[in-house]
């Protein structure tokens, strides 16, 4: 490890063009390419379950792992942005169940429509994060302190709204149907060709513009392969998501929300005040950057995309309880983006690594479900994938700074 | 060069922290197309000076006068708007970014948008006019020599077409040809008629850049020389006090 590490550190210490393949391997090393080796390990991880339980690449347990995935992704999304703040939340569990529980009381006991309901809900876990942001920020508190703070007291709050029954039954269509609509084969389909036509427009256009203003562009058989895979995996998704019950509307939410902040992160000012300010806040501070205000919108992104994903969490168990949002369900949604590659140590990451990261921790807890594992070796082996993340990623981080990269 | 109005001029500027006698009563100019080279001691008030001219620190007392107008600095923004950048050793850079979007950190084109094709096109255009070589614009910076990073920092803070620019010891910590490369990048600056400030430790590349010495020592002036007419023992006798210094370069 120090012999390849160290040799690649002298190769790149003058900035001089390693070789592509040595270059592609110390790429690896140092962690740029986790997307890769995320796909990987999910190939690794369905295999071996594969082999020990055929049923598990069956179409109806792939589109129930996508949809059991969908809750913990929308509130690793806001994680993702956290993370690259250099910050952590650990408050969004509780914030998860906060939020479902007001929207289940004001729903099914107070009668208000489902759009209230869930928007009341979903502006309650925004206010959250504005509150903990600018005390975060007011105070310079570590964030960690301040949202375990919140991660003791909301829950609190949650058995307070909850009342005394302590459970409210889901009942309403429209909140059910947000994990339990389908779509018809042809919708999925349109779909599938829709998003790899846009897909192959922005690549395309995007190259051809840099090479009309005469700048360097990647080769067009690069592109090509890339607008070949994400196709590939587009339809295959798509044609095994059909051949069970369709194309489920959790999943397109799911996908809506994750190319939102990805566009919000990489092709926006905002965005990239977060990338700043979590790879070095004082040289950012000093670009004229209003770090406070970076961060509180932070904050308040990840508590609203907790609150979302507790909506979800709920409208799939068809309950809102004293336990939503409690148990594993915060470690998994800060491990999922950790797995995919989003370091801990802040300004590296990116939003696909809260979907990628969640469909590995669910297909590890699906997997182990189906193989009828208890729940002792559940958390134990869960625990083991997030440390072995956590380690990779820091190995990564040893790699880029022998390269003199922080 | 004393027909012309100095671009940045500081009189009798003092400042202290608490008892400390940071800086007495300096005067301290710059016009345009000028490099002056600002050295002393450790403590001398070099920092301290620099600051004041960065709005970081308030001066107690003095004027500063900017193109011949009395101004006040009371805040880095109202330095920045004056048309005075100031690169700082460190802290200049954000390492996970690559070099275009740290040229444009804090003024990037497009908020919605971001237009990265222009950007990544005028950052090319004005690394190529201050004959900075870098490889790849889509590095990030982390994976840049010392020198290289250097040179973005100072090649960021023109972006905003400043008049002052303010080096703080830009060379420290490289080596030798990197060194000659910032170096360069200094004396490219002077030609496109910035005034510089440079603080630096290192009187070989201070004789190699700077029109002028300007030397601070316990917080007052003790030497204004034309590089072109003093020595390094002079200089260094004005840094440590063994002469008293003389008054006044010109």
């Amino acid at each position: 490890m120090s012999a390849s590490g160290g040799g690649a550190a002298a190769a790149t210490a003058e900035a001089e063009v390693a070789p592509p393949r040595a270059d592609l391997l110390r790429r690896f090393i140092q962690g740029d390419l986790a997307e890769l080796r995320v796909v990987i390990a999910l190939a690794v991880i369905w295999a071996i379950f594969y082999i020990q339980e055929d049923r598990f690449l069956s179409s109806v347990n792939l589109t129930n792992l996508v949809l059991q995935a969908t809750a913990v992704g929308l509130v690793a999304v806001g994680v993702v942005l956290v993370l690259l703040l250099g910050e952590i939340d650990l408050s969004v569990g509780a914030v998860s169940g906060l939020c479902a529980a007001i929207m289940a009381v004001l729903v099914e006991q107070n009668g208000w429509s489902p759009y209230l309901g869930i928007a009341v809900g979903v502006l309650a876990g925004t206010a959250i994060g504005l509150f903990q942001g600018s005390i975060f920020t007011t105070f310079a508190i570590p964030s960690f302190v301040v949202t375990l703070a919140g991660l003791l007291a909301w829950p609190g709050a949650q058995l307070e709204v909850l009342g005394e029954t302590g459970t409210i039954n889901i009942t309403d269509p429209k909140i059910v149907g947000l994990t339990s609509t389908f779509y018809s084969d042809t919708v999925g389909w349109i779909f599938a060709f829709l998003a790899i036509g846009a897909f192959a427009a922005i690549t395309l256009l995007g190259r051809q513009r840099r090479l009309r203003e005469g700048l360097s562009a990647p080769p067009l058989g690069t592109l090509v392969l890339r607008i070949v895979l994400v196709a590939v995996v587009t339809l295959g998704a798509v044609w095994v998501l059909n051949d069970d019950r369709g194309l489920p509307l959790a999943v397109l939410i799911l996908l809506g929300f994750v190319l939102f902040f990805f566009y919000i992160t990489t092709r926006t000012t905002f965005g990239r005040h977060i990338f700043a300010v979590g790879g070095n806040a004082e040289a950012a501070r000093r670009a004229g950057i209003n770090v406070t205000r970076v961060r509180v919108i932070v904050f308040m992104i990840a508590s609203t995309m907790a609150a979302i994903g507790g909506i979800m969490a709920a409208s799939r168990l068809l309950a809102v309880n004293q336990s939503s949002g409690a148990g594993d369900f915060l470690l998994l949604a800060i491990a999922a983006p950790v797995i995919a590659g989003t370091s801990l140590f802040g300004g590296r990451g990116s939003v696909w690594h809260a979907l990628l990261g969640a469909l590995v921790i669910q297909s590890i807890s699906n997997g182990m479900d189906l193989l009828g594992l208890e729940t002792a070796v559940k958390f134990m082996v869960t625990g083991a994938v997030l440390l072995a993340a956590v380690i990779v990623d820091a190995i990564a981080r040893r790699q880029r700074q022998a390269a003199g990269r922080v | 060069m004393d027909a012309q109005t100095p671009v940045l001029e500081l009189e009798g500027v003092s400042k202290s922290f608490g008892p400390v006698q940071a800086l007495s009563e300096v005067d301290f100019r710059v016009h345009p197309g000028e490099v002056v080279a600002l050295v002393g001691d450790n403590g001398a008030g070099k920092s301290t000076l620099v600051k004041t001219i960065a709005g970081i620190h308030e001066a107690d007392e003095g004027r500063i006068l900017f193109e011949g107008n009395e101004v006040k600095i009371t805040h880095p923004t109202d330095a920045v708007h004056l048309g005075i950048a100031t690169v700082y050793q460190d802290l200049a850079l954000c390492d996970n970014l690559d070099v275009v979007e740290n040229l444009f950190l804090g003024r990037e084109e497009g908020t919605l948008a971001l237009d990265e094709t222009s950007m990544e096109k005028q950052a090319g255009e004005l690394l190529g006019r201050l004959a900075v070589t870098i490889v790849d614009m889509r590095a990030e910076v982390g994976t840049l020599s010392g020198g290289q990073r250097q040179q973005v920092a100072i090649a960021r803070s023109l972006l905003g077409d400043p008049k002052v620019v303010v080096l703080d010891e830009p060379t420290a910590a490289l080596g030798v040809r990197q060194t000659a490369m910032v170096l360069n990048l200094i004396k490219r600056l002077r030609e496109e008629g910035h005034g510089v400030v440079v603080i630096s430790h290192n009187l070989a590349d201070v004789f190699e850049v700077a029109d002028r010495i300007f030397v601070l020592r316990l917080g007052r002036e003790s030497g204004d020389l034309a590089a072109g007419e003093t020595s390094q023992e002079e200089v260094v006798a004005a840094i440590t006090g063994a002469t008293g210094g003389r008054e006044g370069g010109r």
